[in-house]
């Protein structure tokens, strides 16, 4: 819990005025307890935008209740008939919320971000170079799979292999974190990102590639 | 109070009764083919209808040199004579330039003005040059009269519909017309998510469904995920040039192909075309519910008639009908979904009454769709609803998506995105991007909206230079582009420096949007029309007042009606029966003359009344009870 505390820079508890009435508030108070009115949002990493603990195996149902309780009472649906510059606030309130859930509800995204919060970010998926030999071996062969297939059933089956092989490496993701073991995360991160990016691929293809799109 | 039913005002002396308690808000479907206005009071959402009982109000507008345009049902009898004077299906020109026009060349019923190249298309109607923001603005003014009709009171907030898949030029336009018709637009809500709300407020519904909606113009599907009051959409697609009206065309270009074969050639004007357009409508909404039929075309001079069955009805639109069925897998599988985890299917659109689109979409998902609330006006139902958790609170929560991808142009004419489409809105993201000469002080920033990877074959929604880069070898300077879109979906771009920290924000306004001098110009037109709306006031006015009027005196009937002897009763309920019809029409002279004579017919009532409520307070009833009844009585 100590670390928790540290990454997340929680432990300068400053306040700040309300900017409507003066009263003396903490930086985290979304709201003002004395008139009320709705506060710049903090500076505040995504986990503690939601008020969640900084972890890896984070329960779905945690996360959405966070998420729907903040939206429920920040969304500019809320401040239809307030003042401009609370509407303003709400709406950064808002945007803050969906980029934190956004980030968080991805189990691929999550695990990169909580790597970034340990200071151990990821290479780019594009941009770094690989040396998991076993990863180069297992994408290339799958790449000709992908290739390969001649109908849509394949396709399917190509998907459903992939997402076994995600789960067995969400499940290795956990342990790895739990053991604070970053190095193996990273490893294991970036073969789940791969095989987002391929199964990715693959959908698109048994939807009529793409063909939703137009602009 | 009902023995205010002597008193009759002139229309034009009675102020508009204003809002007593502020928060009233409407929900308007400002639909391709028609719209509508609904109310919601306590979560029990009303269609608003005029006062012949019609919800559904033809989005269509009449012009004419030396009058008001007329909206609606009239409008669309002018159709038929002269269908020159007439504008219908506009809302498939929201937003868009005439390089759009293009590619719906030739499927227009319009004259559009040719120097219309890179700003807001104009259509010559009447000798007069309108644009899209402007038409929808009339048929915006109507739904507001109708509501103040309806409601006897004044309207002035409203939330409007859209299609999911209306780009940022599209809404932008939307709210410019509310704004010229007097409407501040508390926020634009995507059409599928309307439908959500209404089917799961109606019925407590959990778990994902779909929403099928095929309008006039546009097509959406969208995924929803609905838990304890909250509308969650997962991801949304279409196609906003695709919808019933294409069926019309494809019946019609049938209908004109056949007259060829046999001899009938010859160029159609615009106002034969229409008409072809309109006898194929015809044809389609028979054939929803009727096997086959025959149909007669009348063109320079000469008829023509024409067979159709559902067979080959169906046979003309099965492409188009498939191109729907692909567009929603594509989005099933955006959400990572299969089509059986789905729990239900809303239909929405009138043109998910014909019968292929609802076997093609029970098909696709392995169940049958939902239809049990009107598809005409579910949309607005949902609407009315989120108007009023807007204004009076509620604990529902709407959070949508952006339906299109947003990003900037990138050397070689590629598209960098920078939000994603189905990204939850309101959203904000940075990206950096860099210089590509030495010495590069300026830098033009190019936002595009679409999924496509080349500029070109997307929609490009604005254009603006960031100046005054240091001079640095290519790729040193860092500028960082940031994209925010708000709640209703619309766009604000800024651009900063990082390295001086020099910084230009701009609101995205879209290359085919009106520029704020032109929304300033048709405000004052609106203002100089004055007395054109003087006369839609007054017309509006006495609408309001009859419309008291009958109220105060259905109540006074009930309460008292045994005053009258039958020939009495009967003339007041006929010269009522007239200034009903009056309501109807647009005449306010005739209403005015329909008032008196009701008001005429009424007096002795009136005083028989105030007689015998005399006689009855005398027999003990206290006076002031007698008021409060009365007042109870009255329901206005
Ligand atoms: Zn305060």
């Amino acid at each position: 819990m100590s670390l928790d505390r540290v990454i997340s820079g929680e432990t300068a508890a400053g306040q700040r005025p309300c900017w409507s009435c003066q009263a003396p508030l903490s930086v985290r108070a979304a709201f003002c307890h004395a008139c009320g009115r709705i506060q710049p949002p903090a500076a505040l990493d995504h986990f503690r935008r939601l008020n969640l603990a900084p972890r890896f195996d984070l329960p779905t149902a945690d996360l959405e209740q966070q998420y729907f309780g903040l939206q429920r009472s920040l969304h500019p649906d809320r401040f239809a008939g307030k003042s401009s510059r609370e509407k303003a606030l709400s709406l950064q309130h808002a945007t803050a919320l969906n980029e934190a859930y956004d980030v968080l509800r991805q189990p691929l995204r999550r695990g990169e971000y909580l790597l970034e919060l340990r200071g151990r970010p990821l290479n780019g998926a594009d941009g770094g170079t690989i040396d998991d030999e076993e990863l180069l071996t297992q994408a290339m062969a799958m790449r000709e799979r992908l290739a390969d297939a001649a109908g849509e059933a394949e396709v399917l089956a190509l998907i459903a292999s992939a997402e076994a092989d995600a789960a067995a490496i969400l499940a290795e993701i956990e342990g790895a974190f739990a053991q604070e073991d970053l190095a193996s995360a990273a490893r294991l991160l970036t073969r789940l990102r791969y095989l987002a990016k391929l199964t990715a691929e693959a959908r698109a293809r048994v939807a009529g590639a793409g063909s939703g799109v137009q602009a | 109070m009902s023995l205010q039913i002597l008193e009759i005002f002139e229309p034009g002396e009675t102020p508009l009764p204003h809002a007593e308690a502020p928060g009233i808000a409407v929900g308007i479907d400002l639909g391709t083919t028609n719209s509508l206005v609904a109310l919601s009071r306590d979560a029990k959402p009303e269609v608003l209808r005029d006062a012949a009982g019609r919800g559904m109000l033809p989005s269509v507008v009449a012009y004419d040199a030396a009058r008001p345009p007329q909206v609606g049902e009239e409008a669309r009898r002018v159709l038929l004579d002269e269908p020159e004077r007439v504008v219908s299906s506009v809302k498939r020109l929201m937003g868009r330039g005439a390089r759009d026009i293009k590619a719906l060349a030739g499927r227009l019923p319009y004259e559009i003005e040719p120097d219309a190249a890179e700003r807001m298309i104009r259509l010559k109607v009447a000798g007069k040059s309108l644009t899209p923001v402007e038409v929808s603005a009339d048929i915006l003014r109507a739904l507001k009269a109708r509501a103040e009709t309806s409601l006897a009171r004044e309207v002035t907030r409203a939330v409007i519909t859209v299609p999911a898949y209306f780009d940022d030029a599209a809404r932008t336009a939307t709210r410019d017309a509310a704004r010229l018709a007097g409407l501040e637009v508390l926020r634009l809500v995507n059409e599928p998510t309307a439908a959500a709300l209404a089917y799961g407020l109606d019925r407590g519904a959990e778990g994902l469904y779909a929403v099928y909606d095929l309008g006039g113009g546009t097509f959406d599907i969208s995924v929803l995920r609905l838990e304890k009051g909250v509308f969650q959409v997962l991801a949304t697609g279409g196609d906003a040039a695709l919808g019933g009206d294409d069926f019309d065309h494809l019946i019609a270009q049938q209908f004109l192909r056949q007259r060829e074969e046999d001899g009938g050639g010859g160029d159609l004007s615009v106002g034969e075309a229409k008409q072809a357009l309109l006898t194929a409508r015809i044809a389609k909404e028979c054939l929803t519910e009727h096997t086959d039929g025959e149909w007669m075309l009348e063109v320079g001079g000469r008829q023509s008639r024409h067979r159709l069955d559902i067979a080959g009805f169906e046979a003309l639109i099965a492409p188009l009908v498939a191109r729907t069925i692909t567009t929603a897998k594509a989005v099933l599988a955006d959400a990572g979904l299969a089509p059986g985890e789905v729990k239900g299917v809303v239909l929405v659109g009138g043109s998910t009454r014909v019968p292929l689109v609802r076997r093609e979409v029970a098909a696709l998902f392995g169940r049958a769709p939902l239809a049990d609330i009107d598809p005409d006006e579910v949309v607005a139902l949902g609407a009315a609803l989120q108007a009023e958790a807007l204004t009076g609170g509620g604990d529902t929560l709407l959070l949508d998506v952006t339906p299109l991808s947003l990003g900037i142009e990138t050397m070689g004419g590629l598209v960098e995105k920078v939000i994603a489409r189905n990204t939850a809105i309101p959203a904000a993201r940075a990206q950096e991007f860099t210089t590509y000469q030495d010495g590069q002080t300026a830098m033009m920033i190019h936002v595009v909206q679409g999924e496509r990877e080349l500029v070109a074959q997307n929609r490009s929604l604005a254009r603006f230079e960031l100046q005054g880069i240091p001079p640095m070898v290519a790729g040193a300077a860092r500028i960082r582009v940031t994209f925010a879109v708000d709640a209703d979906g619309l766009l604000t771009v800024s651009a900063e420096e990082r390295t001086t920290g020099l910084s230009q924000a701009v609101v995205v306004k879209p290359s085919y949007g009106l520029d704020e001098e032109e929304m300033i110009a048709m405000l004052r037109t609106a203002m100089e029309n004055a007395g054109e709306d003087m006369v839609l006031r007054l017309l509006t006015e006495a609408r309001v007042e009859a419309e008291r009027v009958l109220l105060a005196l259905d109540a006074a009937l009930k309460a008292d009606a045994g005053l009258l002897a039958a020939p009495e009763l009967a003339t007041i309920e006929r010269r009522m029966a007239l200034l009903r019809q009056a309501m109807a029409a647009e005449d306010r002279h005739a209403i005015t003359a329909a008032l008196e004579a009701l008001d005429q017919a009424t007096q002795d009532f009136a005083a028989r009344r105030m007689d015998h409520g005399i006689r009855q307070a005398l027999k003990g009833v206290a006076l002031d009870r007698l008021a409060s009844r009365l007042e109870a009585e009255d329901p206005s």
